[in-house]
């Protein structure tokens, strides 16, 4: 083989290697923005099933303990009782009173959790175990810090402890994984105990609308050994 | 004939060459940038001093079987140790405030002070971290967990709270340890210490109550997930908060911070039974 031959050759490859660079990060940007779309649309599809449940108007209304931060003293949650009409299905009403504490007080400012987050699902086992599934706005929202993220989980736990005795415990997902922290503090790795009383025998009973000013402790998380 | 042979295999190097260099360039190229996950992973453990080298690996599954470097001393001398961990650090700047405050800087800078004014009550100070690392909560915690009568103290700054004001945290309520072989599980280190815990959070949280008003008088409790691994008594001081506009306001309350994490140190030294080997039961 001739020196030109070879000097076409070295050209070639030259080229091959600029081409390389020049199109491979073209083709990282468009694997990334395919992966980025394909995550939104799960997001959104997750958002359509995860419509709030309709209150039902033919369904009794009962007092409805909610809790939200204190406009007096500092972090800390007081019950605010509405009246809701609150469906016998110890899901169906979690789910209501859930979405209902998601869509915040009047007073925005005594919000516990943030505004763009959704409950995704919810589920009930039949020993009492809840497991809700929040969208990441729970985490990515919510202001990072010891005392915000507990009084988020308690106006949760609290919320349902009052409205929902069959629920003993709960678990909290963030779109539908176990997560370490909420939002790099409070542990959401175990499960937090909620009504610690006996289980109402019938599942549908509907709760006792709440009374009282002040409602059961704060939950607490349980590890079983 | 012979020089075209040579012509043919010096051409063929020179093309092997020139495509191992295009696939050593595209393999470069396609190479995923590092993910926070990965740079948290990758990054190093802060260097404690001393070093933890010894400490027990997160995935053993259970603490109290390495040898402490401080063994002698602390078994003469008791609770001689702190741990300090100033949280967050890395990719995680932990709370932020709109006048640019990051909460992973000002708690290195508090750790400084608090730091001093524990070496100025007699107490030996590992930091789990010195500069901008993020070591995992596992880390942090094997850097407490492989001391024998340490205690341990994360610093933290909230994004929200009445400004001004400093919270204790002791963890919640765990189930009991079943203690059959003597060893504690890792995810419940905490389970043995929450009385210590308790004790040592209301002693810190009575003198921040003290120089900080509008602080509650008792520590709090809060499932704090840097407190669950932790086989010492443990505790977490949060400071209210990243939304002032200066910087200068929380930088002010360090001295406090400082003082009132040294003296309730000092002060539960006494209630404290050092163990006899690190991370046993107390």
């Amino acid at each position: 083989m001739t020196t030109r031959w070879k000097f076409l050759l070295i050209g070639g490859l030259v080229l091959i290697v600029l081409a390389a660079a020049i199109y491979f990060p073209i083709l990282r940007r468009r694997v990334k923005r395919a992966a980025r779309l394909q995550q939104q649309s799960e997001e959104q599809a997750r958002r359509e099933l995860a419509q709030p449940i309709a209150i039902n108007p033919g369904d009794p209304r009962v007092k409805t303990k909610l809790f939200w931060a204190s406009d007096t003293i500092d972090s800390t949650l007081v019950p605010v009782t509405v009246e809701l009409p609150l469906s016998n299905n110890p899901v169906l009403r979690s789910k209501q009173v859930l979405n209902t504490l998601l869509a915040g007080p009047v007073d925005a400012e005594l919000r516990t959790l943030p505004p763009d987050a959704l409950l995704l699902a919810f589920y009930l086992l039949p020993d009492g175990t809840a497991i809700a599934d929040f969208s990441e706005a729970l985490a990515t929202s919510i202001p990072s810090g010891i005392v915000s993220e507990q009084l988020a989980v308690d106006s949760i736990t609290r919320t349902l402890e009052a409205n929902v005795p069959q629920v003993q415990r709960l678990k909290i997902l963030i779109h539908g994984q176990e997560v370490e922290t909420l939002a790099g503090h409070l542990d959401l790795t175990g499960t937090f105990a909620i009504n610690k009383k006996p289980t109402p025998s019938s599942p549908d009973k509907p709760a006792t609308p709440a009374g009282g000013k002040t409602s059961g402790t704060l939950a607490q998380p349980d590890r079983k050994p | 004939m012979l020089l075209q042979v040579r012509n043919i295999l010096r051409i063929r190097s020179l093309s092997l060459l020139g495509l191992l260099s295009a696939a050593l360039l595209a393999a470069l190229m396609l190479s995923p940038s590092q993910t926070p996950s990965e740079t948290q992973q990758s990054a190093p453990a802060a260097p404690p001093s001393p070093p933890t080298a010894a400490a027990p690996s997160p995935q053993g599954g259970v603490a109290g079987t390495v040898a402490s470097p401080f063994g002698s001393q602390a078994q003469q001398n008791g609770l001689n140790l702190v741990v300090l961990d100033p949280a967050h650090g890395g990719t995680d700047p932990g709370a932020r405030g709109t006048g640019g405050i990051r909460e992973s800087e000002i708690v290195l800078d508090f750790a400084i002070q608090v730091r001093r004014a524990l070496e100025l009550q007699g107490f030996q100070v590992v930091q789990t971290r010195q500069g901008n690392e993020n070591p995992s909560f596992d880390d942090r915690s094997a850097t407490a967990n492989a001391q024998r009568g340490a205690v341990f103290v994360t610093l933290h700054i909230s994004s929200t709270g009445l400004p001004g004001t400093a919270r204790v945290y002791v963890n919640s309520q765990m189930a009991p340890v079943a203690d059959s072989n003597g060893l504690i599980p890792w995810d419940r280190a905490q389970a043995p210490f929450l009385g210590l815990s308790r004790t040592f959070g209301d002693l810190v949280q009575g003198f921040l109550a003290q120089r900080f008003k509008g602080s509650p008088e008792t520590a709090e409790t809060a499932s704090v997930r840097q407190l669950r691994t932790t086989a010492a008594p443990a505790i977490a001081v949060e400071l209210s908060s990243v939304t002032i506009e200066d910087r200068a306001e929380l930088d002010r309350m360090a001295p406090g911070v400082a003082d009132a994490i040294a003296r309730g140190a000092a002060a539960f030294r006494p209630s404290y039974v050092v163990p006899n080997s690190p991370g046993a039961l107390p």
